[in-house]
């Protein structure tokens, strides 16, 4: 495909930020994207905004309205774009859409989310309708549930081990204590991971991303408008999205995410590139083994060797292939309809050699972003 | 899920394991579907009556419940395939977690889902636990 161009991003810190509103959080990561782009407001031709539930979070629907008029962008078109834990990456390929269709030359994408603002069963159940509202969350299925009887399959098929899960997170909080806009600065180790409370069994607290207020933003443009603005801008080379079904048990096979592998597919054969070209990835790893799953069905390892990989020092900073160097969903935090686009933030600050301690060498890096159990995947390939 | 007719139209289903199957190409779909996957339009779907037999293919014991099962939790939910092909999700009871297992047999019995706050609607359905002989 061709190519478009990343030429501004943008991010809060996330964390539990009782202090700011939904729509603050995302104005102050867009200020941050178009101020970083150079560009003027009057400059941007659309807003795309990925948003899981402001209706159940924030009781605020009309999303895309209240961003635009509230950065000032209006009368701009703005729309939402929602796949649960995936928005946020749906919103990014929208956009990629839109500019090489040649309706617009440049855009700005955010996804962004406020999740404490409602109390832990509330945000449990919220979650919960990412799965199939009336055969699995009916039934008293929760999120972290889906993901648990995944990991327990995974460890029955491939043998998988609960220490392996563990170290996934492990990683990943030693990765986020370089990045300053991580909720979490803590280092923990494997027997932390396995002390903390049974959430869903075999799955414990510190396997589980945490609920996160957070926004994250990029301004895209064409590549001839792009240089307009900025001397090196980063690339997106490969777009895939894949839908399966929206039910675990629907699924054939629940240890491979089928929409993972589809849309990997596309995006690789989109960048004309390989599993063996990428050189850092930010995935999703709302839970431990969702990690597992990504780097298994996005091609690093074979089937089933994602647990043996991850022990063995492959996914880590200075191994080969470096895994969520931002920290990950499990550290950096998963405001869920922001995760996607901060996922490209954090590969476009890796290209450009702008991830300070946790910088790595690279000049192709992939983001995979997965709504509810695996129902929905976008994989994005950026280049320099 | 605080809907009356939005329960109502499952109820069948719910109360008696039935689903659909093609005509065409044998797939058997439950939770019932209205279009099959495999044949689209070209298919057509019948009732079937599942037996309500068959295994854990894996489980998870929520300690963390949503709204309407608090005082449920902790639970065990597992992915049970049906002796004819396809897989449900589904709360294991009479049996204690630690004696649930991949591979285990199970049965359908028929029991309180959940009660629906303030609204005060009580939900039925199926459950499984361990399959008595067979």
């Amino acid at each position: 495909m061709k190519r478009v161009a990343v030429i501004g991003v943008g991010l809060t810190k996330f964390g539990e930020l009782w202090e700011t509103s939904f729509s603050q959080l995302f104005v102050e990561a867009g200020a941050m994207a178009i101020n970083d782009a150079g560009i003027d407001g009057s400059d941007i031709d659309a807003l795309y905004v990925g948003n899981m539930s402001g209706g159940r979070f924030v009781d605020q629907e009309h999303i895309s309205c209240l961003i635009a008029d509230h950065a000032g962008l209006a009368p701009i078109p703005a729309t939402r774009v929602e796949a649960a834990c995936a928005s946020g990456g749906l919103a990014i390929r929208q956009g990629v859409m839109s500019i090489l269709s040649g309706f617009h030359d440049i855009v700005v994408v955010g996804g962004v989310e406020k999740m404490t603002d409602v109390v832990t069963e509330k945000t449990t159940q919220t979650l919960a309708t990412a799965s199939d509202s009336e055969w699995e969350a009916f039934m008293g299925m929760t999120f972290p549930g889906l993901y648990a009887l995944i990991a327990r399959r995974h460890m029955h098929e491939y043998g998988t081990t609960r220490e392996q899960l563990a170290m996934v997170s492990v990683k990943n909080h030693e990765n986020a204590i370089h990045n300053p806009y991580a909720q979490f600065h803590s280092k923990i180790t494997v027997e932390d991971v396995l002390r903390s409370p049974l959430v869903a069994d075999p799955l414990r607290l510190l396997d589980c991303s945490p609920i996160t207020d957070g926004a994250a933003c990029v301004v895209l443009a064409s590549e001839e408008k792009a240089r307009e603005f900025v001397d090196n801008p980063v690339y997106i080379t490969g777009s895939g999205q894949a839908s399966s079904t929206i039910a675990l048990h629907d699924r054939k096979k629940i240890t491979v995410t089928d929409a993972t592998v589809n849309a990997a597919k596309e995006a690789y054969a989109r960048a004309k590139r390989e599993p063996r070209d990428i050189q850092v990835a930010e995935v999703h790893d709302a839970f431990t083994i969702g990690e597992i799953l990504a780097i298994e069905g996005l091609g690093f390892v074979e089937i089933g060797k994602g647990g043996k990989a991850t022990e063995e020092g492959e996914t880590a900073i200075g191994g080969r292939i470096p895994v969520n160097t931002s920290g990950g969903l499990k550290a950096k935090g998963h405001p869920v309809g922001a995760t996607g686009v901060a996922q490209v933030v954090e590969i476009v600050l890796q290209l450009r050699g702008e991830a300070g301690k946790r910088q790595v060498d690279a000049d192709v890096g992939l983001t995979h972003n997965v709504g509810g159990s695996g129902g929905t995947a976008v994989v994005h390939i950026l280049e320099k | 899920m605080s809907s009356i007719p939005r329960f109502w139209r499952n109820m069948k289903s719910r109360y008696n394991l039935i689903g659909k199957r093609c005509t065409r190409c044998g797939e058997i779909y439950f939770p019932p579907r209205n279009f099959c996957s495999n044949c689209r339009r070209r298919g057509e779907l019948e009732e079937v009556q599942l037996s309500g037999k068959g295994e854990v293919v894996s489980y998870t014991v929520i300690r963390t419940p949503p709204e309407g099962f608090e005082r449920q939790a902790p639970y065990v939910m597992a992915l049970v395939k049906l002796d004819e092909g396809v897989m449900v999700t589904t709360q294991i009871v009479d049996v204690s977690p630690e004696e649930v297992e991949i591979g285990m047999r199970v049965e359908s019995v028929f029991r309180k889902i959940q009660e629906d706050g303030e609204a005060g609607l009580i939900y039925y359905g199926f459950k499984f636990r361990p399959a008595k002989e067979e």
